[in-house]
């Protein structure tokens, strides 16, 4: 029978089939931790008295909470240093391989995985954290979950699931110069809404997807999460291949060979139906921003803002018009116009090498606008190194921007990195929900292109703005 | 888990879609250790205005939560469901719920039920007109009834029994402890573990 990907994988990993209503049981192949959804999964196991099942499969890292300046001293915010305090003694407790706060491996969770091979095509891997989708990238079946399947799989490396919807996305042709990952899935979301995904594994296809390269990839994975997709999936090709290929968790010698003969075999057959196709013509994209307070309240750099009484739907008018009044926006204004406080690179979306590098190239030899302040957060501590041995650090600064240690950092604003009430960034992050980055702060989601040459003109823009 | 049949309370509407899990608890109070007390953090933002419909009688009593579309999108954080645990909702009643938010919720013993629009709405114009109606909600016969309004829910049947008989998940799998064994021995030498690497 002709299966795609995400069912082949789904086959698997199947423990048990449930039979009636019952849910499968599925094996989990890789189990990421951190320290804010996972404290009260350790409580869960030392109450009920049960081991932690495979700590060989399970890797934690401090990313949530640390402050990315002052990382030699010990965390001011006493509930933070609390938190993560906690995820050491557990990690000691249970014979967990953590990567704290300082050192050369830790980061944010979901670059921390990627990059040391730990994540591979065909596997299952979870985390108590919605992005968990990047790992789809390789073609790797990846779902963020809550606390209690947190404690289900520390007990059991297994959940029980039933199984997801598919949804094709196909995205075709070439994009154009100054258009990324990030305007790709920006312009998915606005296309198929916050709920479009809901129930369904979303796979990314088509020659643009093909194109991209491994950490691109990451980036549209990344967001599926916010079309209301559990999990999004690209079949793995020689570009993934090649990413893992000497990593330190790599397969290597005849276990590589005989790897990467079954990575092979993870895609989706030709005759393979999917319940629900969306598609895109690559062409046709231009950079992408948001200008509400879902992802998928987005648009095109070269539009205004819309008119909610122009809206049909009630529920959408009046979440536009809420967001308006929460965005301090008006109807009518160019895009191009809005001017920013702050600009955040960074996050587990865009915060790996290839983004600093291409924001780096845009504002190289430029000056941060007056006014605005720029944040440049490396995803890991091994990423923020490969800058510096580049001189990318030198960039940013020179530039006026801020250069700091690795990070969730003003993703989401719970170490000090945050958007005072009222203030606007336009960031490479993936939430722009109220108060995610501060209480009261307006956030414009953008690609890392546009964020450097937004921090360069204050306003809203392309990297094409600035040669004008 | 505690069991649910069925629970009539004080209904709420909340007239928003999208309410995402960044507004049901803001992530500062997400760095607690411990696993009750997150009430405070529940919908933190919107509560410092008086107008907020948890501000007012007798809606602060509320226990089910009557929410526009996409209810619980965004992060996997189980602390929104905590939170309005916490506060006291056992039934959340939308049109759409995340995935994530729904499962989360089967966990806890937060019943996501999910009615068509059409009678949120009519239960968003009874609630108001009638502010303190009891809403009963049941899960035996999975409806909403409230005065002559009776809105059938969809709730997945494996997590209604199990919120029926209030089953341990964890529990449940374990029984099933040989056959996992037997798919570990049977997984892919390559796969990589996360066993630390020799120093180089």
């Amino acid at each position: 029978m002709s299966r795609t990907l995400a069912e082949k994988v789904w086959e698997a990993h199947v423990v048990r089939h449930g039979s009636g209503a019952e849910p499968d049981l599925l094996y989990i192949d890789l189990h990421l931790l951190h320290e804010v959804t996972s404290p009260q999964a350790f409580d869960g196991l030392r109450l009920a008295n049960r081991k932690l099942r495979r700590p060989d499969l399970t890797i934690a890292t401090e990313d949530h909470n640390v402050p990315t300046v002052d990382i030699d001293k010990p965390i001011a915010d006493l509930v933070s240093r609390t938190q993560v305090e906690t995820l050491r003694r557990n990690c000691a407790e249970f014979g967990l391989r953590l990567h704290p706060m300082g050192d050369f491996e830790q980061g944010i969770v979901h670059v921390v995985g990627p990059q040391l091979g730990l994540t591979q095509p065909g596997m299952t891997v979870v985390c108590g954290d919605s992005h968990t989708s990047t790992h789809g990238a390789f073609g790797a079946l990846a779902f963020g979950i809550g606390t209690s399947e947190v404690e289900h799989v520390m007990a059991t490396q297994t959940l029980p699931l039933r199984p997801f919807k598919t949804m094709a996305i196909n995205v075709n042709g070439a994009l154009g110069e100054g258009v990324t990952a990030k305007d790709i899935i920006l312009a998915v979301i606005a296309k198929i809404g916050t709920g479009g995904g809901q129930g369904y594994v979303l796979e990314y296809r088509g020659s643009a997807i093909e194109a991209l390269s491994m950490e691109a990839r990451m980036t549209v994975c990344n967001m599926s999460i916010e079309a209301g997709a559990r999990a999004g999936m690209i079949a793995p090709d020689d570009t993934t291949f090649d990413y893992i290929s000497g990593r330190p968790h790599a397969p290597s010698g005849a276990d590589w060979d005989a790897a990467v003969e079954y990575w092979k075999t993870l895609r989706t057959d030709d005759d393979a139906t999917f319940d629900a196709e969306v598609t895109i013509d690559a062409a046709e994209l231009t950079p992408f921003v948001t200008w509400g307070t879902n992802p998928g309240q987005g648009l095109p750099l070269s539009a205004t803002i819309p008119d909610p009484e122009k809206i049909v739907d009630e529920n959408e008018r009046v979440a536009a018009e809420k967001a308006l009044t929460y965005m301090g926006l008006e109807p009518g204004t160019p895009l191009r116009d809005i001017r920013v406080d702050t600009v955040f690179l960074g996050s587990c979306t865009n915060g790996r090498i290839e983004d600093l590098r291409a924001a780096a190239d845009v504002i190289k030899g430029k000056r941060v606008a007056s006014g605005v302040r720029m944040l440049v957060v490396p995803g890991s501590m091994r990423v923020r190194k490969q800058a510096e041995d580049e001189g990318l650090d030198k960039v940013f600064l020179d530039a006026g921007a801020e250069w700091r240690q690795a990070g969730c950092s003003m993703c989401l604003g719970m170490n000090p990195d945050q958007l005072a009430p009222g203030e606007r960034s336009a960031s490479t992050s993936n939430r722009n929900f109220e108060g995610r980055q501060g209480k009261g702060g307006r956030t414009h989601l953008v690609s890392p292109l546009v964020a450097a040459a937004t921090a360069v003109r204050g306003t809203l823009s392309a990297p094409a703005d600035l040669e004008n | 888990m505690d069991a649910f049949t069925t629970h009539t309370g004080v209904g709420v509407p909340l007239r928003r879609s999208n309410v995402d899990t960044d507004q049901i608890i803001p992530a500062v109070y997400l760095k607690r250790v411990t696993r009750t007390g997150f009430e405070d953090g529940l919908f933190a933002a919107w509560r410092g205005d008086e107008n907020f419909i948890l501000n007012q009688e007798p809606f602060k009593a509320g226990s089910v939560l009557v929410a526009g579309p996409d209810f619980g999108t965004g992060s996997s954080r189980e602390h929104a469901v905590w939170a309005l645990m916490d506060y006291g909702f056992r039934v959340v009643v939308s049109s759409r719920f995340a995935d994530i938010f729904r499962g989360n919720s089967g966990k806890q013993g937060l019943v996501a039920a999910q009615c068509s629009q059409s009678d949120v709405e009519l239960l968003w114009k009874l609630l108001e007109s009638e502010p303190g109606t009891p809403v009963t909600v049941d899960l035996t016969d999975k409806t909403v009834r409230a005065k002559d309004l009776v809105a059938p829910f969809e709730i997945d049947d494996y997590t209604r029994w199990r919120l029926l008989e209030g089953l341990d998940d964890i529990a449940l799998t374990l029984r099933h402890e040989p056959e996992i064994s037997a798919f570990e021995g049977n997984r892919q030498t390559w796969l990589p573990t996360t066993d630390p690497l020799p120093a180089v």
